[in-house]
């Protein structure tokens, strides 16, 4: 990388950085859209029993229901505190 | 049959009313019976734009109500003689439009008019369902601008399940981007979002560009509706659109930085 590039690359026009953040952000709102209604249930019913056994927060577990086309996975992501 | 189109956004102040009130006025002006639905209920502007607001005797929610006939509470544009005008009420109750009550009027507005134009409140609240909910086709208005295109994106999930087509497993909802308050010269600088990005992004067909213009506000200012202006660059951006409207193939026009001398910028010429 030359010093050209260097400041080529700071100067990034700021109509690319609206795209790129509109592209996550928007691909992530889809995606939420086409969730099933009774996720945020599920997840929220699946923490108060984690939370029996272990002291966690909300946000320590993450539920996402993966379309496939044929199938669905739904996968369970839980954060467990350090000992 | 009746068209019903509903201009709709998401977010306020990106040119809803200004679109509603261009394109309704464009299409009465090629002969086609045309009325435009104020759905703000609270906060009517509709009538303002089109310079009739001094004539607005029933409104939307005296009709829903039984106050008055559809007939007493059209207003008939001074202008043109397929245009009219359904003004929204200025109640300040949230409820006063019920799904049925719209629906009737929609449907009764479908049997004298070929097109119904539902100018949708911004937000997401009763109105702006209820503009979108009996809806043919939309036109998403949308700024070159990140929260404009965020809001227009879940504008066109909520058009795509929220809709009586949606619920009756019609055919969906049509839906057009028009892209309002467009400055080439900026977007040519990287600083604003430019037409291919937007369209990108929502993944929606074209129906217009519309330039950043002076002569909105000066259309505005007189009650007219801005393609009326047939000298202006909105105006004929809109005459466009129009036309696109009504299935003709036309170029796109101010998209690119224009380079006029003094007295073409003065006449307004075209390219």
């Amino acid at each position: 990388m030359n010093i050209f590039d260097f400041f080529r690359e700071r100067k990034k026009d700021t109509a690319s950085i609206a795209k790129e953040r509109l592209q996550i952000i928007v691909a992530h709102e889809r995606g939420q859209r086409t969730q099933p209604d009774y996720l945020p249930a599920l997840q929220k019913e699946l923490v108060e029993v984690i939370r029996k056994y272990v002291n966690i927060d909300q946000d320590q577990v993450q539920v996402a229901l993966d379309d496939q086309g044929g199938y669905s996975i739904l996968e369970l992501n839980v954060t467990l505190p350090d000992r | 049959m009746a068209k019903v189109l509903v201009v709709t956004s998401g977010k306020g102040g990106v040119g809803k009313t200004t679109t509603s009130a261009a394109l309704g006025t464009g299409l009465a002006l090629r002969g086609h019976k045309t009325v435009i639905v104020d759905f703000d209920v609270g906060l009517r502007n509709l009538d303002l734009i089109m310079g009739c607001e001094r004539r607005v005797v029933y409104d939307f929610v005296n009709v829903i109500n039984g106050e008055a006939t559809l007939t007493q509470a059209l207003i008939k544009d001074k202008r043109l003689e397929n245009l009219y005008v359904l003004a929204a009420s200025q109640t300040r109750d949230k409820d006063a439009l019920t799904q049925e009550g719209v629906g009737k009027v929609i449907d009764e507005l479908a049997q004298t008019f070929e097109y119904v134009v539902c100018d949708s409140p911004a937000g997401i609240e009763k109105g702006a369902h209820l503009a979108m909910y009996f809806a043919d086709e939309a036109i998403v208005v949308t700024n070159p601008e990140v929260s404009s295109v965020r809001d227009s994106d879940r504008m066109l999930g909520l058009l795509a399940s929220k809709s009586r087509r949606a619920e009756q497993g019609k055919d969906p909802i049509k839906e057009r981007l028009l892209l309002t308050r467009y400055n080439p010269e900026r977007v040519t600088k990287g600083e604003m979002l430019g037409v291919e990005d937007v369209e990108e992004i929502l993944a929606i067909n074209l129906l217009g560009v519309i330039p950043e213009s002076q002569a909105v506000l000066k259309a505005s200012n007189q009650g007219v509706p801005v393609i009326l202006d047939d000298q202006s660059d909105a105006g004929q951006a809109y005459s466009d659109a129009v036309d696109r409207l009504l299935g003709k193939e036309m170029p796109h026009r101010f998209l690119d930085v224009q380079k006029k001398g003094f007295l073409q910028r003065l006449f307004g010429g075209r390219e």
